[in-house]
């Protein structure tokens, strides 16, 4: 199993049923392959669909039924469509459950950043930042280091999407909860030491007696 | 009962400097035949206020392509590298608004209000230069309202008195940008008899709208 497939996999264990989740453009949208039996999600995409699913059959596509990164998706029974000042109604008026975010970076106090890299990486925040702020529950979905280099470090070097400390970041090597005291180390991946983890972290981890390895869902052959 | 006007007299009405609105997300919900039209009449120095620049050769990414577009107002150029190249050459000048705050800003500048106030932004580069004003203990960044001379609007159906509706995430910013420009123009993929659009499903008021681009012929 590839860390993409793996962190997916643990993220998915985060959703409940009848709830309202975004994901965001890349390793995040994999999480809709793993969502539990039993569970239903609602999924939003920013630019203006609530309840869409897998992509239609070839030569079936809609023009105008896209999700946020442009890519053709249906619409299940009970979707529904509206404005952007409507989608984001619901990212910033406490509406929406959860959103999953890709991450550059997450720092010691919880903050991320994960819009530019100053001289290099200019894309623009697209809703990232009202996606940060609104969204009940933030869970950061990144590899754990990025060319060696940790990616949870004490202070951003880079610039904040938000300065609302995010709910939960899953790494393929950890889960880590950041809480007003610290960054929580909970969950190590299989076969990941506690030490493993610490030398690849750049910000101190809070330890609280054993760590326990994460549990990760199964493949959902229903799912979109 | 209004008279549709090509595409072609549409971009004619749009002259070089004009500050225009154009809806669509990754060019879904873009109107193409103005956005054709501006290209082949070689309008330069727009100001263009939409979501993002989509793709080279799709949506407002022609517009960027052709050189038409000096300024911009959007959330997101990552799908685009020609506009990051132009950026990076000075060619054209980029604001860039969260996706929610652009549209809140478009809302104001079409509902008459005076601004928002939003929490997106606060302690990021976002809230350089803007005042911010604390309601209830929580601090929130005051946006001001966005208007444009044009709005270009793609529509599903528009009926003779251009009442207009959308179809699914084409819609996007399309309805916010009907009420937030001086000259309204609206590309319709259908145009029906007065009374097939029943009152409930029409999303733009046709009041709203100054002219109508025909139908694909």
């Amino acid at each position: 199993m590839d860390a993409k497939e793996l962190i997916a996999r643990r993220v998915a264990l985060e959703l409940h049923d009848r709830t309202l989740v975004n994901l965001g453009i890349g390793l995040p949208t994999l999480v809709s392959r793993y969502v539990p039996h039993g569970i239903t999600v609602a999924f939003q995409s920013e630019n203006g669909i609530i309840g869409f699913g897998a992509p239609p059959p070839n030569g079936m596509e809609d023009p105008h039924l896209t999700d946020a990164g442009g890519g053709y998706i249906s619409a299940l029974p009970g979707a529904a469509s509206f404005d952007s000042s409507t989608s984001f109604a619901l990212i910033r008026g406490g509406h929406l459950d959860m959103t999953v975010l890709g991450g550059l970076q997450v720092d010691a106090a919880g903050h991320l950043a994960n819009w530019m890299v100053p001289g290099k990486l200019v894309p623009g925040m697209g809703g990232a930042m009202d996606l940060v702020v609104g969204a009940k529950r933030v869970i950061v979905a990144m590899q754990h280091a990025a060319k060696g280099q940790p990616k949870i470090v004490a202070t951003l070097t880079l610039p904040p999407t938000a300065i609302r400390r995010v709910s939960l970041i899953v790494t393929e090597m950890a889960v880590i909860e950041p809480t007003p005291e610290g960054l929580l180390l909970r969950e190590r991946a299989p076969g990941v030491s506690v030490e493993d983890i610490i030398a690849q972290t750049g910000a101190d981890l809070l330890i609280i007696g054993e760590v326990p390895e994460m549990p990760i869902a199964i493949p959902n052959e229903d799912a979109a | 009962m209004r008279i549709a006007i090509s595409a072609a007299d549409a971009a004619a009405l749009i002259p070089d400097g004009a500050s225009v609105m154009i809806g669509g997300f990754m060019g879904v919900g873009s109107p193409d035949r103005i956005i054709d039209a501006l290209v082949a009449r070689r309008v330069r120095g727009l100001t263009v206020i939409g979501n993002d620049t989509a793709f080279p050769g799709v949506g407002i990414g022609k517009l960027i392509d052709a050189g038409c577009v000096s300024q911009l107002k959007v959330s997101h150029i990552g799908t685009n590298p020609q506009t990051q190249k132009k950026m990076i050459a000075g060619e054209i000048e980029i604001d860039l608004i969260p996706q929610g705050t652009l549209a809140e800003r478009i809302r104001a500048g079409g509902n008459g209000l005076g601004g928002i106030l939003t929490p997106t932004g606060v302690g990021t580069v976002v809230e350089k230069g803007k005042r911010i004003i604390e309601v209830e203990g929580r601090a929130f960044l005051l946006e001001l309202p966005l208007r444009a001379d044009f709005a270009l609007i793609r529509s599903r159906e528009s009926d003779y008195n251009c009442n207009l509706t959308y179809r699914l995430t084409a819609m996007n910013f399309n309805p916010l940008m009907a009420f937030a420009a001086d000259c309204v123009i609206a590309e319709p993929d259908e145009i029906v008899p007065v009374g097939v659009i029943p009152p409930d499903a029409v999303r733009t008021p046709g009041i709203l709208v100054h002219h109508l681009v025909e139908r694909p012929r």
